[in-house]
């Protein structure tokens, strides 16, 4: 019974990517068609060299942010644009109102660009972007269960065993709580702890939803670089901001260490402050994008296969193929949620322990 | 383009980073001070109570086999009394009825002696009389005899006397 839903739901979530793969397809030659209409060399150069059998560009379209969320084919659900031009000034609106153009920008791709050069030069775009969107909805929704949870222990005690979405999050607090927040942070668990939670449950809710191939969900946030930044930087700040004296020490006047190696080893712990936050960006933003490149990539052998609709048997042979490897990614990827939304927890913890921690 | 398409897989954006700050500083103030923090002290709690019930069903079970032995002992102690007691109180049956018996066998013996006593005293005094009675009758008969021989014997009279003196 279990198992025949979860193979129900795992094939629904699979037609639906495979589905909105090929509509991506679709409005990629179309919007590529209709670019053509803005009077713009560069495009027209693109529009020429771009080989739409190459499934790299509907790929990368699919792993970075957009202005618009694509619901079905041409559904797309348009969103908010803030943008401040590099003149200055500043352009808002709804991203609908950019197809056509709007204030020297232009939707294209998907994209904000400038109409003159088609790139993102100079703006800077404080859009509520697709990954936004999808951001302000987990948010919505882990401040709403987790909330629940709360309330479920208010109105119930502590007393009576855990019911429902209490049940699930309980043993996860706790395994979280006894594997590595405590014995990293010691004492300072409560002070920290929060941020613990919040980094594990606000990364590992970005990544499920990542999974999601459908509207609104399918954004890939934990895998954009500038969301894993923003967290490893406030891993950085937090560490550096909370280090005690000896922490400080071991790093600029190690004791015990023969002064003249200091020379060697300060520069070296100074660089090590910046490295460690940096791993932590780099290993969120590459596990989750390469999950989404496989998928995509796999996905794509029905289109290269089947020679982008031209050949059927080809895409029946590349979807027998695609079919069992996305699966498989898929649930992968399951895990790989799980586990990069731990290991960033993991050694967020671990780093702010070490920082903390007084004499040993 | 491929190239210009990874350069902007790892250019962070501003407005991205922007957004991820306002809204994550924001999520973790608001859920983790009315969330995450209760939460954890919820659990915590519930941890605290399981582990006082467990420690007081412990200390229940303890109490109950201290108890349990208690019990038992006490038991033992008056099974044991009780059959202390119905020692004593066979032997005390076991002495009073030889004591009984010796004392009948005593005052049986008493009986007996007296009565042998007695037998003889009336067996003495009975010979005695009869003794008495027969001398008696030995005397009358002698005296009849006698006062018939004696009127025409002098010598016979003599003999009497003489008998006479030896009966005394």
């Amino acid at each position: 019974m279990f198992s025949a839903l979860r193979v129900t739901f795992l094939t629904l979530i699979l037609t639906l990517s495979l589905g909105s793969y090929n509509y991506i397809y679709s409005q990629e030659n179309e919007v590529a068609d209709d670019s053509v209409l803005v009077d713009d060399a560069k495009e027209i150069v693109d529009v020429e060299t771009v080989n739409h059998d190459d499934p790299i560009e509907a790929i990368f379209h699919h792993v970075t942010d957009a202005n618009e969320i694509q619901v079905w084919g041409d559904i797309v659900f348009p969103l908010p644009v803030i943008v401040r031009k590099a003149d200055g000034s500043w352009s808002t609106g709804i991203s609908s109102q950019y197809v056509d153009g709007k204030d020297g920008l232009v939707l294209s791709h998907g994209h904000i660009v400038n109409v003159e050069t088609h790139s993102k030069d100079g703006l800077m775009d404080f859009s509520i972007t697709k990954n936004v969107f999808m951001m302000i909805l987990s948010v919505i929704v882990l401040s709403y269960l987790f909330l629940g949870v709360k309330n479920a222990y208010t109105k119930r005690g502590v007393t009576s065993a855990p019911k429902g979405f209490q049940s699930l999050i309980e043993p996860v607090f706790i395994f979280l709580r006894d594997d590595f927040i405590e014995p990293n942070l010691g004492k300072y668990t409560d002070k920290f702890s929060p941020y613990i939670y919040s980094v594990f449950f606000f990364i590992l809710i970005n990544n499920l939803f990542g999974l999601i191939p459908f509207f609104p969900f399918g954004a890939n946030l934990s895998g954009n670089i500038a969301f894993t930044m923003t967290l490893a930087v406030l891993t950085l700040i937090i560490t550096n901001v909370s280090g005690s004296k000896s922490y400080w020490s071991h790093i600029i006047a190690m004791p015990g260490v023969p002064k003249a190696l200091w020379l060697l080893l300060t520069p070296l712990e100074l660089l090590g402050i910046l490295t460690k936050p940096f791993a932590l960006m780099i290993r969120l933003f590459a596990n989750i994008t390469a999950g989404h490149f496989i998928v995509l990539s796999l996905t794509s052998l029905i289109f290269i296969l089947g020679s982008n609709g031209a050949s059927i048997g080809g895409a029946i042979g590349g979807t027998a193929v695609a079919v069992p490897f996305v699966l498989f990614m898929n649930a992968l990827e399951l895990l790989v949620a799980f586990l990069q939304a731990y290991i960033f927890a993991l050694l967020s913890a671990i780093f702010i322990g070490l920082a903390v921690v007084e004499e040993h | 383009m491929f190239l210009f398409n990874a350069m902007e897989l790892i250019t962070p954006n501003i407005g991205l980073v922007f957004w991820t700050t306002v809204i994550f500083v924001i999520f973790w103030f608001f859920v983790g001070k009315f969330a995450f923090k209760p939460v954890a002290n919820a659990i915590k709690s519930r941890e605290d109570s399981i582990e006082k019930a467990l420690a007081s069903a412990e200390k229940a079970k303890e109490e109950m086999q201290k108890l349990q032995a208690d019990n038992q002992a006490a038991v033992r102690q008056a099974q044991q009394e009780a059959s202390e007691i119905l020692k004593e109180a066979r032997e005390l049956k076991a002495s009073i009825e030889s004591k009984a018996q010796e004392k009948a066998k005593d005052e049986a013996n008493k009986i007996i002696a007296d009565a042998r006593l007695e037998i003889q005293k009336q067996k003495e005094s009975a010979l005695l009389e009869v003794k008495q009675e027969v001398s008696k009758l030995a005397v009358q008969i002698a005296e009849k005899v006698l006062e018939k021989e004696l009127s025409d014997n002098k010598g016979q009279q003599e003999l009497i006397a003489d008998l006479i003196k030896k009966l005394n």
